[in-house]
């Protein structure tokens, strides 16, 4: 058993930071980083090839990726989160698959939400990326006989990732807040958790500066994780001190 | 043709509000935006401080949270307030906060942190030089910030103003959650009692996406308009 004397005398005397409430914090954090990871590495898979879609010549491709990202990017999370969380119930016969217990929870139908909303987002990251790779380096690689996705795999993919990684790290930033909205549809994520603290105690204050600074922490946590991604990937790019 | 139970002025009325919504806040960010941009370029530390510390916490908290906090921690400051002027004075004084209102103060109070951004990086763009040559000329500090800052300035500014802009349009959804009457929650509403999401939500997704197409035609002209004599772009 771990010793939890200190913590209960630190919090003995206030009222709303209970080891109950923390607890509920703590529940909420699990869920948010759960929700966040997944869709983030979901949405990153299907991103990839969406991406060299959208980047293909041929419009029949590359004209029906373009409206997903539209439409994903030019709406609200919320909207989707809805037709998602609401309209998962009028497909026929679904409550006799054995998906429906997977989906009749909060938790799946946010999870599709997000992970086709970061898909879009990161999907036009990596295009901007694609599209950005030096003509040089292509026909060096057409000039040493590489086939299309020889090229893809061993030089375009590579140089875009590294290049993508500035704007992908807001990606991930923003879909960390962004999944705050799963509060709305019931589940207990840090920031239900925060709205749960906040109707119990009435006290708003407390509850949401609370939810507000672990956020804020995440976000630095994610923004240096980025920064030092950066610095070790794009070593390269940085100007040569010295000699 | 599309049958929405009767639901359908109340959706416009929703769609109005908005628009408003949207367009009242971004007058608010604009402005706070401009105010933090100067004290963030400002020689006093306090202001540049004071200034940094907005743009940093703001940008790492989500808005839904920064929202709630407001609107239920402001209305909590205001009975605070109002219990506090009955006990010196036995004025009877009740204050509820107004849900469009605290909704315009909370999206203008976010987004004033990032157009703060977009404004510093535009300002700082403009070459020293012109600055100078304004001084020269005998110019007042305003004038220079009005014939030579301010244009110049929004040449560079516009892109993110106008990527502030779509972010901002769809945060207005969320005001939906603090019981604003937007068209996201008439059509939430609709959906739960007649049981037919894909009928409400489907339009108004489709006019975010027109709202979001014909601003990005009109900040289109708008950049063609503040890049005369510069070419190209």
């Amino acid at each position: 058993m771990i010793d939890l004397t200190w913590l209960n005398e630190l919090l003995a005397d206030n009222r709303i930071f209970t080891p109950q409430t923390l607890a509920y914090y703590w529940g909420g954090l699990v869920t948010t980083t759960q929700l966040v990871f997944l869709s983030l590495v979901i949405g990153l898979v299907l991103a990839i090839p969406l991406a060299i879609g959208r980047s293909s010549g041929r419009r029949w491709i590359s004209l029906p990726i373009y409206v997903y990202t539209y439409v994903f990017r030019g709406t609200p999370l919320l909207i989707q989160l809805y037709i998602i969380y609401y309209g998962v119930v009028f497909f026929d016969g679904i409550q006799q698959t054995f998906l429906w217990p997977i989906l009749r929870e909060a938790f799946y139908p946010a999870l599709i939400a997000f992970t086709l909303n970061t898909a879009a987002y990161t999907t036009e990251i990596f295009r901007g990326a694609i599209k950005a790779t030096p003509r040089g380096e292509i026909e060096a690689a057409r000039a040493y006989g590489m086939s299309q996705s020889l090229m893809m795999r061993r030089i375009v993919l590579p140089s875009a990732f590294r290049r993508a990684l500035p704007a992908y790290g807001n990606e991930v930033i923003f879909m960390l807040h962004a999944s705050a909205i799963a509060s709305v549809v019931t589940l207990m994520d840090l920031t239900g958790a925060a709205r749960f603290v906040y109707a119990r105690f009435y006290a708003p204050f407390e509850a949401f500066l609370f939810a507000a600074a672990i956020y804020l922490c995440l976000t630095f946590a994610i923004l240096y994780f980025f920064r030092y991604l950066e610095k070790r990937l794009l070593a390269h790019l940085k100007p040569q001190s010295g000699n | 043709m599309l049958d929405l139970h009767g639901y359908g002025p109340r959706l416009l009325e929703g769609a109005g509000v908005t628009l408003q919504l949207a367009v009242l806040s971004l007058i608010l960010a604009l402005a706070l935006g401009l105010l933090t941009a100067s004290a963030k370029m400002s020689r006093n530390w306090l202001l540049h401080k004071v200034a940094t510390l907005y743009t940093t916490v703001i940008r790492g908290v989500p808005d839904l949270v920064l929202m709630l906090l407001l609107f239920f921690g402001g209305q909590m400051a205001l009975n605070i307030v109002t219990d506090a002027i009955y006990d010196r004075t036995g004025l009877d004084w009740y204050v509820n906060l107004n849900a469009f209102a605290a909704g315009v103060v909370t999206i203008g109070f976010i987004f004033g942190a990032y157009m703060g951004e977009t404004f510093r990086g535009a300002f700082m763009a403009v070459e020293h030089g012109q600055i100078e040559a304004g001084k020269a000329y005998g110019m007042t500090p305003w004038l220079v910030f009005r014939r030579i800052r301010f244009p110049q300035m929004m040449r560079h500014a516009l892109p993110g103003i106008s990527n502030n802009w779509m972010v901002l349009l769809k945060t207005t959804a969320l005001v939906s959650v603090i019981g604003l009457s937007d068209m996201v929650r008439v059509a939430a509403e609709a959906s739960r009692a007649t049981h037919e999401p894909f009928t409400f939500l489907i339009p108004v997704a489709a006019v975010y996406l027109l709202i979001a197409s014909v601003s990005e035609w009109m900040f289109a002209r708008l950049q063609k308009r503040y890049n005369v004599g510069f070419g190209g772009h």
